[in-house]
């Protein structure tokens, strides 16, 4: 199936090349047509130009050149793009074989098209433009959602294996190089020990993606996971302070100890120079994004612009931009997130993922192509023994600083992990884009080219294949990482919280006292300056409306799990494991799902208010976000058109409501009510049935909880009354027209919103202001009006029929099919 | 438990748990003396049930004379001082952990007044690092020794389960230095949380049935993911660190 696609692909691939090849060559010329005569202004005819005549204007004329660069840009993009959603068709290709191995194959195989056609690769990747542009959303990415609490906790140990680590690698393999130049048989005695320090930095620069994606899956243990990925990002930054430093001192003809020395000074200076402009640019940022509230839609863009700047002005002093944007993400990410809105907030994810993946891909695809097409200078001793020494001085860098660094740590590494670290040194696309953007005047730059192409080919091939196996057959240590629970929230915090005390009580201070001392440091001073509502929030209320969300999310996602393959699953890894079940589930009954759905809903407006609630304030953006999220995820479950049946459609008039009217609250939430309900162990243990009837313990506050109901038995009938009593009318139009009223107010009917408010004309409000204000003024009142129950005589015939709860509920799984009117 | 106290009937209170208190109390005359602590052989003895390491013994008796200003016992007060200690959102729980006849392996329930070093360095032993070499059962039961540290400070009144109203607490004491919150929120939260338990550790419940609280094998079962032996650790160092505080 999977050879099936990519060969459908090298269709594709084949066609966009040999545009692309006759792009590169920029040789299409505009056409002339503009010699005619009175004859073809004839032809052409009075309908389309008829002041063609006087000035001879090109019918059609083709300027390729103008966009040229562009053009081929997208093209490749979209080409890398194809290639990557031809992997995910079959998953299980990459589950075996690291992605970066699947794109570098295209990228030989592309290549050898071209090649085969005597076309060359666009001179795309230039270094200023791998700086400039491929590498910021790269390390951006990796920053941004590198894992804070842990990294932090073994800072240490990050750093003394980015720094030392490659510092070790570099100066390591540079000097063991030079010693074999000086062999005569291999004929490479002209590369000097500053180009081969040069050459060895860029190798050492390791980029365990494929490494990090295996690690994952297999839930190695936290500390092995956080100290590969926190020494890929910062190591990058070693790299290329590095590489710019050899590359200065290989360009002079002497170096002295002066030199040495200037180096070492300028090494320090350019790292912790870029953690300080990160910090002042994310201090910055975060203070920013205080006062965005009101132009939601260029939110996310202060991140980005922040981050870039931050970038730039890095390189404008030449300190390292790496540390500088990483430091960055690293500072503003929990401010940010907390002030932008929840749609900003996956706006900006999104984004940074995108544009990481594409860089990445671009280049490791471009690393394919460029095997194949560039001239390569092949010598069997420098480039097996590059290998050898690559493999061996990661392998005996790892023991030797594992052994300095354990007794420094709680958990020591011990053999298995230190193998994990070793095994994981694959080399990637940071290395091969330094190596191809060295300056001409490299004398065998050439040779470096090749000799880096194989090692990145080896690593991520042999190792990047292997790695899995050999982990899951070692078994080391594993972590789960996915535990969000409330439980495992409070007893960890409380956990931290002995720690730090058992800690002051004998005196000694680790990270648990530092992070007690910042959180507190946070919350008193920072978050005050840099958050719009500045309320501590603790973690474990956080993880309590996360969780909150994230139960909304899956409840709408697993009814449509198996139609609409979540999108968001690279960005809610925490999610992959609870959508594979229901996916089952979903497919063998359908029936009992909406059943067990109908409870669930209950379930979590009823545990939604009971935050809400609390945290209602005059314009309550969280239930606001909660709506978009629930949009969102029923948008994305509604989109391939499923649940076409007849029922549904039929159906939608019982649900129709003036978009002003707001029928969500009659049936006040009880507060959860857990233990001791009998009914808290239904099921799914929801409190499904009982809840309603608790009517007395209604929250103390009852601000606007825009979240509706889907007790749909009750609030489907009495909506037709209020149609039928207020909008007799409006109830004899089509019922095209009414259900977009229902979207408009009701959240988890994400479709048609301007239809309905244009129905109503009510165009001027938003339409999550009405639902707000809805909620807001009828709450209380339709809580004293209605009864208990609700009245019968307008209750819809299909009430009858048997189906008690759920079948109602459809409808508002699919308010598409309706056609706009 | 044991309320009354009188100057020179102290080292009564609590005498088997004590023993090496009321050993140190023989010497107490002596006192006035460089550090007449135990001796080196009374260390090793020590040094022996509680798996420390000498150097981590002086050190941490050293700062038990510190904490309770050179006298034989310490008292509540005497953790009530340390400065640090009393930001600490559940520090009622952590003294009262040092307190509880529990935690000190004996078997027995109750309270104590006032505990010596060894019970001292006993609770202190819940929290050392594990040894590189730990088999799996061994790895297994000193999880869950941790774990019923942990399950004990829960369960205040030893009823074996953690009740509703004992999680309340519990939150409302973790939350309690948001000022912001409201009190329902923590109550929210915790009723969550048993919830949750409930939900995934109770496979079958009739209707009429109560949920009474977490159970000791329940809280095992919720935990079961997180790796306490690497998080519920305090890294007791071998050196000395009395000149570096900056308590009380």
């Amino acid at each position: 199936m999977g050879g099936h696609w990519i060969s459908l692909h090298f269709l594709t691939f084949v066609t966009i090349t040999s545009l692309l090849g006759s792009g590169a060559k920029g040789e299409i010329p505009p056409r002339p047509i503009n010699t005619a005569g009175p004859p073809i202004t004839q032809n052409n005819g009075p309908q389309s130009f008829p002041e063609a005549a006087k000035t001879n204007l090109p019918l059609f004329t083709v300027d390729y050149s103008r966009i040229q660069i562009p053009f081929e840009i997208t093209l490749w993009v979209l080409l890398a793009s194809f290639a990557k959603i031809g992997f995910h068709v079959y998953n299980k290709i990459t589950i075996w074989v690291p992605e970066s191995c699947l794109l570098i194959a295209v990228g030989l195989i592309v290549g050898s098209i071209m090649h085969a056609v005597h076309e060359e690769p666009p001179a795309v990747l230039s270094s200023n433009v791998f700086f400039l542009y491929m590498l910021p959303p790269i390390v951006l990415d990796s920053g941004y959602f590198m894992p804070t609490r842990a990294f932090f906790e073994n800072i240490g140990t990050v750093l003394w294996f980015a720094v030392v680590g490659t510092l070790w690698n570099s100066i390591g393999i540079g000097i063991s190089l030079f010693t074999i130049c000086q062999i005569e048989a291999f004929g490479v005695q002209d590369i000097n020990l500053q180009e081969n320090l040069l050459f060895a930095a860029i190798i050492s620069a390791v980029d365990p993606v494929a490494v990090l994606t295996v690690f994952e899956d297999v839930n190695v243990n936290e500390q092995l996971y956080i100290v590969v990925f926190g020494e890929c990002l910062f190591n990058d930054a070693v790299t290329v302070v590095l590489y710019n430093l050899f590359n200065h001192v290989a360009e002079l003809p002497v170096v002295d100890a002066p030199d040495v020395f200037l180096g070492v000074a300028r090494f320090f200076v350019v790292g912790l120079g870029g953690v300080l402009f990160g910090f002042l640019f994310g201090v910055v940022a975060s203070f920013t994004t205080r006062f965005t509230g009101k132009v939601g839609e260029i939110e996310p863009l202060f991140i980005f612009m922040y981050s870039y700047l931050a970038y730039l002005v890095a390189e404008l002093f030449a300190i390292s931009s790496i540390m500088a944007i990483v430091t960055c993400a690293l500072t503003m990410k929990y401010y940010v997130e907390e002030n932008v809105s929840q749609r900003s907030c996956t706006t900006i994810r999104h984004v940074i993922k995108m544009m990481g993946s594409v860089s990445e891909t671009l280049i490791f695809f471009f690393l394919g192509v460029v095997t194949i097409t560039t001239e390569h200078e092949w010598n069997w001793g420098y480039i097996s023994f590059t290998l050898l020494f690559a493999v061996v001085w990661r392998g005996l860098g790892v023991l030797v600083l594992t052994q300095i660094i354990n007794p420094f740590r709680t958990i020591p590494f011990n053999l298995k992990d230190q193998f994990g670290l070793a095994y994981g040194g694959l080399r990637g696309a940071i290395s091969f884009a330094l190596v191809f953007t060295l300056p001409e005047n490299i004398g065998r730059k050439k040779l470096f080219i090749t000799a880096t192409i194989v090692i990145i080919i080896f690593t991520v091939f042999i190792q990047g294949i292997s790695i899995r196996p050999l982990i899951e057959l070692m078994n080391v240590r594993k972590t789960n990482r996915n535990l969000d629970t409330i439980n495992v929230e409070v007893h960890s915090r409380t956990m931290e919280h002995t720690i730090a005390g058992i800690e002051d009580l004998c005196g000694q201070w680790s990270h648990h006292y530092w992070k007690d001392k910042f959180i507190k440091f946070n919350n008193s001073f920072i978050r005050k300056i840099l958050i719009r509502d500045s309320r501590a929030e603790s973690s474990i209320v956080a993880l309590y409306k996360k969780l909150e969300l994230q139960n909304a999310m899956e409840i709408l996602d697993s009814v449509s799990a198996d139609i609409s393959d979540t999108p968001l699953d690279e960005l809610l890894p925490d999610k992959k494991p609870s959508s594979n079940p229901k996916k089952k589930f979903h497919a063998t009954d359908l029936r009992n799902m909406h059943d067990i759905l109908s409870k669930n809903m209950y379930k979590i407006r009823q545990r939604t208010v009971a935050y809400t609630s609390k945290y209602a304030m005059p314009n309550d953006t969280r239930s606001k976000e909660i709506l978009i999220r629930r949009h969102a995820s029923i948008r994305r479950s509604i989109r391939p058109g499923s649940f076409q049946n007849p029922d549904v459609a039929r159906s939608h008039k019982y649900l129709s409501l003036p978009a002003g009217q707001n029928l969500d609250s009659q049936f006040p939430p009880k507060r959860m009510s857990h233990v001791g309900d009998s009914d808290t162990m239904s099921e799914m243990g929801y409190p499904a049935v009982r809840a309603r009837f608790g009517r007395a313990q209604r929250p103390s506050s009852s601000s606007g909880m825009p979240l509706q109901m889907l007790d749909t038995v009750r609030e489907a009938p009495s909506s037709v009354s209020l149609v039928d009593e207020q909008q007799p009318l409006r109830d004899s139009h089509s019922h095209s027209h009414r259900a977009p009223h229902l979207a408009g107010s009701r959240a988890p009917i994400p479709r048609q919103r301007n239809g309905s408010s244009g129905d109503n004309g009510d165009t001027a409000r938003g339409p999550r202001e009405e639902e707000e204000e809805a909620a807001g003024e009828e709450e209380e009142e339709q809580q004293q009006q209605q009864p208990l129950s609700p009245p019968h005589s307008w209750a819809p015939a299909r009430q009858g029929e048997g189906r008690a709860q759920a079948p109602l509920l459809r409808p508002q799984w699919k308010p598409r099919p309706q056609p706009r009117p | 438990m044991m309320t009354t106290r009188t100057c020179c009937g102290r080292q009564f209170n609590a005498p088997q748990y004590s023993s090496w208190s009321l050993e140190a109390n023989s010497h107490r005359n002596n006192m006035g003396a460089v550090q007449s602590g135990p001796t080196e052989h009374e260390f090793q003895d020590i040094a022996d049930r509680t798996g420390f390491s000498l150097e981590q013994i002086r050190n941490l008796h050293k700062r038990f004379k510190w904490l309770n200003n050179h006298q034989e016992t310490l008292r509540r007060e005497d953790f009530e001082k340390v400065l640090n200690l009393s930001l600490n959102p559940i520090r009622a729980k952590i003294i009262q952990a040092f307190f509880d006849k529990r935690n000190f392996g004996m078997n027995e329930v109750g309270l104590v007044e006032e505990i010596g070093f060894e019970e001292f360095l006993t609770v202190m032993s819940y929290f050392k690092p594990p040894n590189k070499k730990l088999t799996e059962d061994e790895t297994e039961a000193l999880r869950t020794k941790k774990l019923r540290f942990l399950f004990n400070m829960h369960d205040t009144d030893n009823d074996g389960t953690i009740t509703l109203e004992e999680y309340r607490h519990l939150v409302e004491k973790l939350l309690s230095t948001c000022e912001t919150l409201e009190q329902d929120t923590a109550q929210d939260i915790a009723d969550a949380a048993m919830l949750e338990v409930a939900r995934t550790t109770v496979v079958h419940m009739e209707p009429h049935e109560v949920y009474e609280g977490v159970t000791f094998e329940q809280f095992q079962q919720i935990l079961k993911g997180i790796e306490l032996e690497t998080k519920m650790n305090v890294r007791f160092l071998q050196v000395n660190t009395t000149t570096m505080h900056c308590g009380k």
